[in-house]
């Protein structure tokens, strides 16, 4: 049996009392591509964060190539020939893509930029890349960012490339892309390491598969001997069954009526441009997009967070007279009945505190109520204690702080918070990021209950699987455009994914 | 790939550790001002002193008889008004280094009553304007950098400090002009008279009684109000608050009219209570210090009280020993950064622990 180029045997990480990597022994094989499949928090980056230099494990070995190394800093890693792909770029914006290549390379002799483009342009045809060597960094769409740490990776000279969910930013045309230069790669004889929780792409683009649970490596596979079914079940613990039910609500009645909404945001880029839609009473309406392309101030403009020009008219569920909700403050807003459950990038930057406890975080929601001066602790207490119960969310108590919890324990919360308030419009964005399938489909049920209720569901999603599969109707926004809506069932994630990218779309869609 | 062989694990490297219970965290807490009351040891030591002769004098002058009492309790009284004050501030991230400014703006308002108006009013009203006044203006003092952060995001720390300059300017240009007291040698404000000065209880003015009762309102308002709540989710996240329907604005402004109100107030209990009068130098660094006090309370009223005696005590301490001993009363002064920090490195000791190349496993190889 051939060396493996990497070896890991019994790596152990812990920060605190967690346990991120149990003993964790894996190898990796010259020119296969592996996946990491596990779920959020069961090690993935971790352990590969351990490969290229950024955490030093706590115990164990790391063998390349046979023989024994220590990896004390991303630096020692590129010595080894150890490159990782992070989710966050590590690009300086106003250099160029040569520039960036050469950061921190320490070479004798003066820099010869023209050399380092020359180098690039090489590796382009090697495998197939695209990459403009004098463009800089800021004039970039995210997956040319991200093409450029590829090759920044291989013009140090990596062997093994690691890669930390590579398409979560990339549309599944770009992603296609992708899979076929990784795939280039390998067979140029390299070593490619792709972390992963989405099933179908381990099973597109793998040789082979390893799964992580807790921090335990449960398994790996030859990818052509497996299925998805088995590996979600090892990935879970349990068998899972995925199915996302949509019932028809029985006529609906509009509820927002949103005319030429526009925005500015504070760098005066255009990032909401003339949209118009509507949204119905006890349907899912999703919203599909690339991140940035105004789903962010499209919800805040809603909730009142973003100024914004045009009319957002909201026909409450009372059926009294309609009101006009560009120009209100978000505390008027509030009280009309538009809950917003946003979870942005940072998890706990908006909705929740994370150094507050539960009962104090439902108080957010509820504290102006009353003339009394003092805050009323004791019915956030019992809503905590309720929505704990009834979503059963796992927490030590509920005067523990929301950032001790885990992802989904937090998502519970906030959407458990927002929907004690019986909301008539709830907006939610990016609900199921980083959360594990199992308490992904109960926020699916949630929002599914909601509109079965009778409220407007708003759903920004980043999966286009699961929009296609939940939601009545999908927007689609490109560019701050509106690109399309098309309607859930029937949809295909080609075509939604086809409209992210272009506004060509749009007066067909218009049209028809 | 470059063959660079075997490279050795780093000699000590940073892990975080599982959460201490309270005990063992109050534990590292109290084993690190031994520390530092050991290191100040040794720079006594060095200084040629016997230490715990020191450390008993320190103790004796400040603590024992009624004399050293009420020149500590003198200290410690201004010191925990200022740390009350900027207690809802600093919840709020508003970093106010400004309260040595509002303390001195404080100050001048209930001057100029003092000076001018106590034949016109009776000694309580005079006593009760005074205050009023020293809060309003010191209200204001602390208003004006919280106007501007919450229009324009200016930077408050620098704003803070730089009104403190501007403050302390205006007393040396009232004591050298229009306030000046006529016939002195040097020129400077005139003192109080007895009309304008506080009550003593127990040998001290009243202020003492102020600042313990300030110290449960200031609980209650920032655990049980709705104000307290809107400080701390400010505090924790604007972006929360605008989300939940808050007026950030609005709360900035407030609760920074509120923390200077204080501080205007203490102004008011300096120059009334145990001055007399009105000099460059009124805040006398309590609303430096009244940080460090703050920070080491983690903002808990209660526990501030007992910190602010604790340096009241090394001040006042540091004056004994600077007769009885001759040792300079800027020592006192380095005993209390060393005590500071071994605190804030305490924390870093809670969190974290350090992990030492271990031997056994470069044999293995």
């Amino acid at each position: 049996m051939e060396t493996a180029a990497l070896q890991l045997k019994n790596l152990t990480k812990t920060f605190g009392s967690v346990v991120a990597n149990d003993n964790v022994s894996l190898d990796i094989y010259r020119g296969e591509i592996l996946s990491l499949l596990g779920e959020n928090g069961s090690g993935k980056t971790t352990l590969m964060n351990m490969l290229s230099g950024i955490y030093y494990p706590d115990g164990g070995q790391i063998f390349v190539n046979g023989k024994e190394v220590r990896i004390g800093s991303p630096k020692d890693a590129f010595d080894l020939g150890i490159g990782m792909i992070h989710q966050h770029f590590k690009l300086v914006d106003v250099l160029t893509a040569a520039e960036n290549m050469v950061l921190g390379i320490k070479e004798k002799g003066r820099l010869n930029i023209k050399a380092v483009g020359e180098k690039i342009r090489k590796i382009n045809e090697q495998y197939g890349f695209n990459v403009d060597p004098d463009k800089k960094i800021y004039d970039m769409s995210v997956s040319e960012k991200q093409t450029v740490e590829i090759v920044k990776m291989l013009y140090r000279g990596a062997d093994v490339l690691i890669l930390d969910e590579p398409t979560a930013v990339l549309t599944p045309q770009e992603t296609r892309k992708l899979f076929a230069v990784l795939k280039n790669m390998r067979d140029n004889g390299k070593t490619v390491v792709i972390i992963t929780h989405k099933l179908h792409e381990v099973m597109e683009l793998s040789d082979r598969v390893a799964v992580l649970r807790k921090g335990v490596h449960v398994g790996d596979f030859k990818t052509s001997e497996t299925n998805p079914q088995e590996l979600t079940n090892l990935m879970v613990g349990h068998s899972v069954t995925l199915n996302i039910s949509r019932e028809k609500y029985e006529n609906p009645v509009k509820r927002l009526d949103i005319r030429n909404l526009s925005c500015v945001n504070e760098d005066g880029v255009k990032v909401l441009d003339d949209i118009n839609f509507d949204v119905y009473a006890g349907e899912v309406l999703g919203i599909a997009g690339i991140s940035g392309c105004g789903q962010k101030e499209l919800l805040e403009g809603i909730a009142g967070l973003q100024k914004v020009s045009g009319s957002i008219k909201f026909y409450p569920p009372d059926g009294s007279t309609e009101q006009e909700l560009v120009g209100k403050s978000p505390l008027e807003i509030i009280k009309c009945g538009i809950a917003l459950s946003f979870v942005p990038e940072d998890r706990l930057g908006m909705g929740l505190i994370g150094n507050m406890d539960l009962a104090d975080n439902m108080l957010l929601r509820s504290y102006q109520k009353g003339k009394s001066v003092f805050a009323d602790r004791k019915s956030s207490a019992n809503l905590a204690a309720k929505v704990v119960d009834e979503l059963e969310v796992v927490t030590p108590g509920i005067d523990t702080p929301v950032r001790q919890l885990s992802g989904g324990n937090v998502q519970k919360i906030l959407v458990g918070r927002e929907i004690a308030s019986e909301p008539a419009v709830l907006m939610s964005a990016y609900a199921v990021r980083g959360l594990d399938i199992n308490t992904s489909y109960t926020i699916y049920n949630l929002m599914n209950e909601q509109k079965m209720r009778g409220a407007a569901v708003i759903y920004v999603g980043e999966d286009l699987d699961v929009l296609v599969e939940l939601c009545d109707r999908i927007l689609v926004l490109c560019g701050g455009k509106v690109s399309g809506i098309v309607d859930g069932r029937g949809a295909t994630k080609e075509e939604v994914g086809l409209l992210m990218t272009s506004l060509g779309q749009k007066k067909e869609a218009n049209e028809e | 790939m470059s063959a660079e062989g075997i490279k050795k694990e780093p000699l000590v490297r940073i892990a975080k550790r599982p959460e201490l219970t309270k005990k063992k965290a109050a534990l590292v807490k109290f084993s690190s001002i031994i520390m530092a009351l050991f290191i100040g040891g040794l720079l006594i030591l060095v200084l040629g002193h016997n230490p715990f002769a020191v450390y008993a004098d320190m103790v004796k002058g400040s603590l024992i008889g009624k004399i050293s009492l009420t020149a500590t309790a003198k200290i410690a009284v201004p010191l925990l008004g200022a740390a009350l004050a900027i207690a809802p501030a600093f919840k709020m991230k508003f970093w106010n280094c400004g309260a040595e400014g509002q303390i001195t703006v404080g100050a001048i308002a209930a001057t100029y009553f003092a000076l001018y108006q106590y034949q016109n009013l009776p000694r309580p009203v005079l006593i009760v304007v005074m205050f009023v006044s020293a809060a309003i203006i010191g209200g204001f003092w602390g208003l004006i950098p919280a106007f501007f952060k919450a229009k324009w995001g200016t930077n408050e720390t620098l704003f803070t400090l730089m009104l403190n300059y501007i403050a302390i300017g205006c007393v040396k240009y009232l004591r050298l002009g229009p306030w000046m007291e006529q016939g002195q040698m040097f020129p400077k404000i005139a003192m109080f008279k007895p009309e304008a000065r506080l009550p003593d209880v127990f040998g001290v003015h009243i202020g003492w009684i102020m600042v313990l009762v300030l110290v449960f309102v200031i609980y209650i308002y920032m655990t049980k109000t709705k104000h307290g709540y809107e400080i701390a989710v400010v505090g924790e996240s604007i972006s929360t608050a605008r989300y939940s329907g808050m007026n950030v604005k609005k709360i900035i402004m407030r609760t920074m009219f509120l923390s200077g109100a204080i501080a205007g107030t203490v102004g008011c209990m300096i120059v009334s209570g145990s001055n007399y009068t009105l000099s460059d130098g009124v805040a006398n660094g309590y609303g430096f210090t009244a940080i460090v006090v703050a920070w080491l309370a983690k903002l808990n009223p209660f526990v501030m009280v007992f910190i602010s005696v604790f340096l009241a005590v090394l001040k006042k301490g540091a004056n004994t020993i600077q007769t009885d001993f001759g040792i300079p009363a800027s020592a006192s002064d380095v005993l209390t950064g060393l005590i500071l920090l071994s605190m804030l490195a305490s924390e870093f000791f809670i969190n974290y622990r350090l992990v030492f190349r271990s031997k056994n496993k470069e044999v293995a190889k």
